[in-house]
């Protein structure tokens, strides 16, 4: 093999060519803080004292096995992130990297997180990491995503489970608090993504998702946004009176409740016309709601705990 | 050694491409670096929180006699 011949084939390869930046993409960062942020807050939250190097570590682990998911999500939607303007730049769909490369680094960071972390804290968070992953590839992305508009409502469950993990890290179990934690980011997802929906519909459209505006249009979209925001009211609010709850979270849900509440119901008033007459104002400003709401709720349980030691808080 | 110029130069020249692949490495290496330093970290939070304690053989034995 000449010299030129070697050159030749490395400039002209494509995959294998990706640079350290489009392997961390692959591992969807943006997913993962939101993994770390809401795992913290359930170590944090949960009774008992975590070694704090023992907690650093398995809180990476939890990162590291959201991101392996992300990484086979990546590898198995390739077709349908090509076709959406929001993923086509993604690592896979742009020829960076190869979609065996993204399963194989799935994989094996899979089970890299779940081993260590069942070596760093416990069997229970292990476990519950491994159907995290599980839950998200199989279930959701191979499953449901292509199958049902429910797709969101199910596959959210794989987004809840985070704070689950964190507080069994500490705690070696599960709790009502931990399955309340589980439940406002469950009951949250579909609000939120059917927002989204509602201003990315041509997207999801022309790469043959059924999300619920696809399948069962807006005006159904917009009564579903409406009642799950009705459950998830009571439950956000509910959480309030737990061990992880007190007034300052209480505090913090009620008006962010109050406010979730009002513009879902506007959402839900609101008529196809006048949405597109404003560019989709409500909806866009509903989702934007959405993710503060949810930063809004996990920072108040997480200051809550953070202020127990001071007699400040708590019940 | 006859070298032709066009041959030498293709293996010396900076290609953007080279820039990438030394990101990736040392973007490795510190990736591993680091996994290193972490399982340092947690096998000594581990020793010193006594999660490795071994139990004495005399306490193992007293309880399973409690237990019979």
């Amino acid at each position: 093999m000449s010299d030129a011949s070697i050159n030749t084939k490395t400039v002209d390869a494509g995959y294998g060519d990706a640079g350290f930046g489009d392997y961390f993409a692959l591992l969807k960062p943006r997913v993962m803080s939101l993994v770390v942020f809401t795992a913290f807050v359930g170590l944090l939250a949960a009774p008992g004292v975590v070694h704090p190097m023992i907690g650093f570590a398995s809180i990476l682990f939890i990162a590291v096995g959201g991101g392996a998911s992300g990484a086979l999500n990546m590898w198995w939607d390739a077709d349908i992130d090509a076709v959406m303007k929001r993923t086509k730049s993604r690592p896979v769909p742009a020829g960076r990297i190869g979609a065996d490369e993204a399963k194989a680094l799935g994989i094996t960071l899979s089970v890299f997180a779940v081993v260590m972390l069942w070596l760093a804290s416990n069997i229970v968070a292990a476990g519950l990491l491994a159907f995290t992953i599980f839950f998200y590839v199989v279930i959701y992305t191979m499953w449901l995503k292509r199958w049902t508009p429910q797709n969101i409502v199910i596959g959210g469950a794989s987004g809840a489970f985070p704070p689950m993990i964190g507080w069994a890290v500490a705690t070696g179990g599960i709790s009502v608090e931990s399955v309340l934690m589980f439940a406002i980011i469950f009951v949250w997802t579909p609000p939120h993504f059917w927002a989204l929906c509602l201003f990315m519909n041509s997207d999801y459209e022309k790469a043959g998702v059924p999300m619920l505006t696809v399948t069962h249009g807006r005006r159904v979209t917009r009564n579903h946004i409406l009642a799950y925001t009705l459950v998830l009211v009571p439950i956000a609010i509910g959480a309030g009176f737990t061990s992880i709850g007190g007034p300052i979270y209480l505090a913090v849900a009620v008006v962010l409740n109050a406010l979730f509440l009002i513009g879902a119901f506007r959402i839900w008033r609101r008529s196809e016309d006048a949405a597109v007459a404003d560019k989709y104002r409500v909806e866009k400003k509903f989702f934007a709601l959405s993710l503060f709401y949810l930063f809004g709720h996990f920072g108040a349980i997480m200051a809550q705990a953070a202020l127990a030691p001071y007699g400040i808080g708590g019940w | 050694m006859a070298l032709g110029v066009g041959n030498t130069m293709s293996f010396r020249e900076e290609h953007e491409l080279h820039k990438r692949r030394f990101g990736r490495n040392v973007g490795l290496g510190v990736v591993l670096g680091s996994f290193v330093a972490l399982v340092f970290g947690l096998t000594i939070a581990k020793v010193t929180s006594g999660d490795l304690a071994i139990q004495p053989a005399t306490q193992s034995a007293t309880q399973n006699e409690v237990s019979q």
